[in-house]
This record gives structure tokens, sequence and C-alpha cells, in this order.
């Protein structure tokens, strides 16, 4: 046992008792990052905020939603959006942060893209980070479903239809996950369960590895610049602070990053007073009815490049139905960023895309293709439009299946380091 | 400075992605249509000019009377509200207050030629006939008789309404508002057979429409909506406007506090956005 000495103040009795000294410095004060980084590298701290938020705003929501079909629409359109004391406050933050934080989600995703940091023993951020998209998709769409309106009812139809198309079990697992033959209210009890404890639970849990998994191999730099970490962070404990390549995250780092933090949250409750409907679908204020479908069913616009792949196969090849091709693609659109360390063969270089002869032609097609997905994901599917669909989903297919390929030329040429 | 090439990069694709999934796609799915029209020009208008007086007399003889009741001047309706949405499918307005909240033509043209008029010639026919019989005069002038009846309505209609009381003679014989806990007198039973499908509950239809379309929907519903059961009620524009406003202070109740305190939250983040730059300013002065 330590010895324990009469403490000389709140922090030493803590220090004693926690080491909250060295734990300060391991996670604040003498956790190094880079210097040389630009405001995407905040995208993290935004992330994290984001995530505060919603947890937040979404414990007030807790106090007076009611789980339960006949009850569920009013008790959030009406309770909450009108009763309680700026409960439609809540809702609104909690509504487009979910939409907001899927955009910080993708800027850091191809912010890691770009930069090449997912490679070269970060692997482990990426497939942590890309588990975390994973999970908070499926905390989207159970979120979705919980308010019972009419695209809450019809996205929840649509997506837990999709898990019929798997082989010999897919019936019996739709059943399973709906809890009903129908989305019911056993479908809406047991993602009111999901949204608001087992996947919360699991985000947390992964955040922590994700943040984690950076520690050994350090943040990575616009520059690709690989240097000594240590020697780095000697210099800048020596007092060479303007030499030393490396910055603590406590305060250098965070003071960048609350002022984007700022910057965001100006942008983000604008949208929350004054312009929401791109989080909140005015449909979804139409309560559940499973005797009128809607004109236009489409998810939220985070999956719609995914569900834009699914909708590209509309015709039947070689005997293989349509609605097979498009699962299939499906499936492949979603664990496919999971393996994009592996796919990129160029594994020793590190330099961001604009460095990389043909990364960089690949990067912004994958951009532009994801976007015109985005797009023709929610117009209707019909007349030229299913053709755009068809040939951007294509196009997605095939960019992930050259990259090896071009990444192995760019390996052979050496690139530029 | 690449920091601002960067963010005007990133700002570029938000924006073009923005741009795509709501206004882009939202024309597509929802064709632009043409405003509303107050003038009810597809009606054409009557020639002649209304005499209250006679109006009155043409009102009791026409047999107005068996269907609708005339509070203003002590007619009750003639049944109880479930027997007339049993008669009917759904219960006959009263029209004390119909010379003020619709559209003078509208009036005349609908006494006429009812299903013309409530643009619901595709759910009824000669088989199926409309439960408000067409007027076929009684005995002089038909435009006459009929100018004649709109203007005695004119003449017994309050000088105003309330948004609620419009509402309430407008829109609720059909339509239900439960966030306003005011629900339609018709049984439910017989207006969705006389309907089709029951009408929806309007609490959260500001939310859900938009005043945009509610502009055009309640002036011509099949303008966005083709081949819906909804008829076209005639409303001017002044009572349609009243409708609409009503429906927001019920589905959109704390507008005015969101408009308000958006400003508060706004202006907060940009002194903590301003004070957070001075501080990073000052903290990286020593590493740059």
């Amino acid at each position: 046992m330590a010895e324990i000495k009469k403490a000389t103040g709140v922090i030493d009795w803590l220090d004693q008792r926690l080491a909250v000294k060295v734990l300060a410095k391991v996670l604040m004060t003498e956790y190094w990052i880079p210097k040389n980084i630009n405001f995407l590298w905040a995208m993290g701290v935004v992330l994290v905020v984001l995530f505060k938020i919603l947890i937040i705003s979404g414990i007030f929501l807790l106090m007076y939603y009611k789980p339960d079909i006949n009850l569920a629409f009013d008790s959030v359109n009406y309770t909450i959006m009108q009763e309680v004391e700026y409960g439609w406050l809540w809702r609104h933050v909690h509504g487009v942060a979910a939409s907001v934080i899927f955009l910080i989600i993708y800027i850091h995703m191809f912010t890691g893209i770009y930069y090449g940091s997912y490679k070269k023993g970060r692997e482990m951020i990426w497939l942590t980070g890309m588990a975390l998209f994973g999970i908070f998709s499926a905390e989207a769409f159970s979120g979705y479903m919980l308010p019972w309106g009419q695209m809450s009812y019809w996205a929840a139809q649509v997506i837990t239809n999709l898990f019929g198309g798997i082989p010999l079990i897919g019936p019996e697992l739709v059943i399973w996950i709906r809890g009903d033959f129908l989305v019911a209210d056993a479908t809406l009890t047991r993602f009111f369960m999901l949204h608001v404890l087992l996947l919360p639970l699991a985000i947390i849990l992964l955040v922590a590895v994700h943040f984690y998994s950076l520690r050994i191999p350090h943040v990575n730099n616009q520059e690709a610049d690989e240097f000594d970490f240590d020697k780095e962070a000697k210099k800048y404990l020596e007092g060479k602070k303007k030499e030393s390549k490396v910055v603590p995250f406590w305060p250098v780092f965070l003071s960048k990053d609350f002022f984007v933090v700022g910057v965001a949250l100006t942008g983000f409750f604008y949208l929350v007073c004054y312009h929401y409907n791109f989080a909140m679908d005015p449909i979804n204020f139409e309560p559940a009815n499973n005797m009128k479908t809607p004109a236009h069913i489409y998810p939220e616009w985070y999956f719609l490049w995914s569900y834009e792949v699914l909708r590209g196969f509309f015709f039947d090849v070689a005997g293989i139905a349509a609605m097979d091709i498009g699962l299939a693609a499906f499936g492949f659109a979603n664990v496919i960023f999971m393996l994009l360390p592996f796919l990129d063969r160029d594994t020793d270089n590190v330099a961001p895309a604009h460095k990389r002869p043909l990364f960089k032609y690949w990067f912004w097609l994958l951009v532009l293709d994801m976007i015109v997905l985005t797009v023709y994901g929610k117009l209707p599917p019909t007349g030229p439009n299913a053709w755009v669909g068809f040939f951007a989903a294509l196009a997605f297919i095939v960019l992930f299946v050259v990259l090896p390929i071009i990444t192995k030329m760019e390996a052979k040429s050496g690139g530029e380091k | 400075m690449r920091e601002f090439k960067i963010l005007a990069v990133v700002v570029f694709f938000t924006a073009l992605i923005y741009w795509g999934v709501e206004p882009f796609a939202h024309s597509q799915m929802h064709p632009h249509v043409a405003p509303a029209d107050f003038a009810f020009k597809d009606l054409g208008a009557n020639p002649k000019t209304g005499d209250a007086k006679a109006g009155e007399q043409t009102f009791l003889s026409a047999g107005c009377t068996g269907c609708h009741g005339l509070s203003v001047a002590n007619i009750p309706a003639p049944m109880d509200a479930a027997a007339a949405s049993g008669s009917f499918g759904v219960v006959p307005p009263d029209l004390s207050t119909a010379g003020l909240i619709y559209d003078r033509n509208y009036l005349a043209a609908l006494i006429k030629e009812p299903t013309k008029a409530l643009k619901v010639e595709h759910k009824f026919s000669e088989t199926r006939p409309h439960p408000m019989i067409a007027f076929y005069g009684v005995g002089g002038d038909i435009d006459q008789e009929i100018a004649d009846i709109v203007a005695y309505l004119q003449s017994i209609a309050p000088k105003s309404l309330s948004d609620k009381e419009v509402y309430a003679d407008a829109c609720q014989r059909c339509h239900d508002m439960k966030y306003d806990k005011v629900f339609s007198a018709t049984d439910k039973t017989a207006l969705k057979a006389y309907m089709g499908t029951l009408p929806p509950d309007l609490s959260m239809m500001i939310r859900a429409k938009s005043k945009d379309y509610l502009e055009t929907f309640i002036n011509n519903p099949q303008k966005n909506l083709a081949g819906t059961s909804m008829p076209r009620v005639g409303l001017n524009q002044k009572a349609q406007e009243q409708v609409i406003n009503y429906m927001e202070k019920v589905g959109d109740r704390k507008k005015a506090e969101r408009d308000d305190l958006g400003y508060k939250l706004i202006g907060f983040m940009l002194i903590f956005t301003l004070l957070a730059y001075l501080w990073k300013v000052k903290v990286w002065r020593e590493v740059h």
C-alpha cells in the first residue's frame, strides 16, 4: 500500500489516492499532438461535443417520451413540443444534432482518408472509427423510429424488410428483429431499448477505445511528417516551444478546438431555431398510418448514398433478381470502408492525397460519386434517375475494386514520400 | 491561406449536398403549383347584383333549411349530428357565417353546381349524387335568385370572427384538432364511409405541410393532391389566412419563443467564439 501522508490540499489528497497529477499529464498536459495540423483536426472534439449534446438532450426527452405506438406521437409532438417548458428546444436540439453529427462524421472520415490516417500503425483508429460509424447509424435509425410518424413507420418497414433478403434465414430474421410479423408495438419498444440503452453504451465504450487507439501511433499531421514524438516532447518541455513539432492536448490543442467548436455551435443553433426541416422531416409530423404509404419514402440524408447503392441495381442480370444484386451491393457498401486500410496497398506512404499521383483522383472521384449517390438516393428512381443511380452505384463498387491496383502501382513507382 | 482554402472546399461540398437533397430534391418530388386563386376564375362570375331582402324569401322557399341550420336567424339545423351524419355522411354546415368566410362567386357557383365548385366531380355522379342538391331555381331568373341568396347570407353574417371560429365553420365538420381539444361533430364511421378515408387530425399539419403548401392546398386541394376526396371549400383570402393562423397557433405554439430564443443562443455562441479565438491566439503565440 502506498504511503499516505497528511495532504497539503485537495489536489494532493486526491493525488495520493488517484494519482490525478499523473493522470492529468497523461491525458492532457503531456498528451502530444503534432503542431502541423489544420482545423479539420478539430472534428474529433466537435463530435465529442455534439455527442454530449445528444446525450443531455436525450435524457431530457426521455423524461416525457412514451414508447408505445398509441402514445409515442403525442408524447413527442404534444407533451414535449408544447406542454413541457422548452421541450421543443430539447427536441430540436436532439434532432438537428443527430443530423449534424453525421456531417461532421463524414468530414472526419474523409479527412482520415485524405491524409492517409488509416494505415501504417493507425489501422485500429480507423477500424474503431468505422465501427462507431456503424453503431451511430443504428442509433440514428432506431431514434428516427421513436416519434412514430409516417416516415418513422415506413422507414422501419423498408429497412427491416431488407434483412429478408439474407439467404436461408431472411424471413425468420425479419420477424425476429421486428418482434412481430409487422412493424408494431413490439418493434417500437425494442428499438427504444436499443436507442436509449444498448447502442449509447456501445458508443461510449467504443469512443474510449477509439481515443486509446490514438495513443500509440499518435495523431497524423498534414504533411505526413514522421518524427520522434518523445524527442519533440522533450524539446517542448525544455521550453523550446516554437522549435518543437508538437503541442500538448491541453491547453494548446484544445484552445484551437474550442474556437472551432464555437463556430460550429453558432451555426448549429441557427439550424436548431430557424432551419431544421432538413433534420426533422415534415412528413414525420404526420402520425404513422399503415394504410397510407407516403408518396416518397427515403431515409435521412446521411443514409442516402448507401440506399442508392441498394436501389441502383434495378434490373435482373443473368437470372439474378435485381433486389438480390442490390442487397449484395448494399452489404458491400456497408463493409468496404472498414477494409480501407487493407485495400490501400501503398502501405508505407502516409502522404496526403494531393501528394499521391493516382490516389488523389481516386479520392475526389469517390467524393463526387458519393454526392451523386446521395442526391439521387432522394429523387424518385424513375426514368433517367434510375440510370444515373445505376452508374453511380456501379462506379462506387468499381472504385473500391481498383483501389488495391492503383495503390500497388503507386507503391511500385515509389511515389513521393 | 491554407485553412481558408480547406474551409472553402468543405463548405462547397456541404452546400452542394444540402442543395441536392433539400431544395433540388423537393422541387423534383413536389413540382411547383400555381399560386392560390381567390377569385375562383374557373367558376366564372355571376353577372347579377343580389338583393338581400329578396334573397331571404328565396332562401326560405328554396329548401335550403331542409338540411342547413341558420342560427343567426333562429333557424335550427333540422337534424341532430348523429342523424345528419347517417343521412349525408357529414353534418351539413350552419350557414350563419357563410357570407363572411366564403367567396361570393364561389358561393354562387356552389349553389348552382355543387360538385363543380367543390371539385369533387371525380367522386360523385348521377348514380352517386352529392348530398347537396343543385339549386334549380324557384321560377324566376336563376342567376338573380342565386345572387339574392348570396346577398342575403352576406347581410346576416357577422362582421368578423376569431381564427378559431373560422376554422370551426370551415374545417371542423370533417377534421379533428385534438391538440386544441376540438373534435368533429360528424360520426366517424359515417364520415369514413363518405370520404373513403378518415380525414386527418390537423393538430400538427402546419409542421407536416408548411404554410406555403397549405396556402395552395386549402384553396384547391386537387392542385397539390390530385384525386383527393377533400373538397375545395371556397374560403376567401382573409378566412383562409385565419384558418392557417389557427393551425399555426395549435401545431406550432412555441414558434414565437423559438424565434426569440434563437437570437440569444446564437449571440451567446458568437461571444463564446470570440473569446475562444482570443484565447487561442494568446496560447498559440507561444508555440508558433
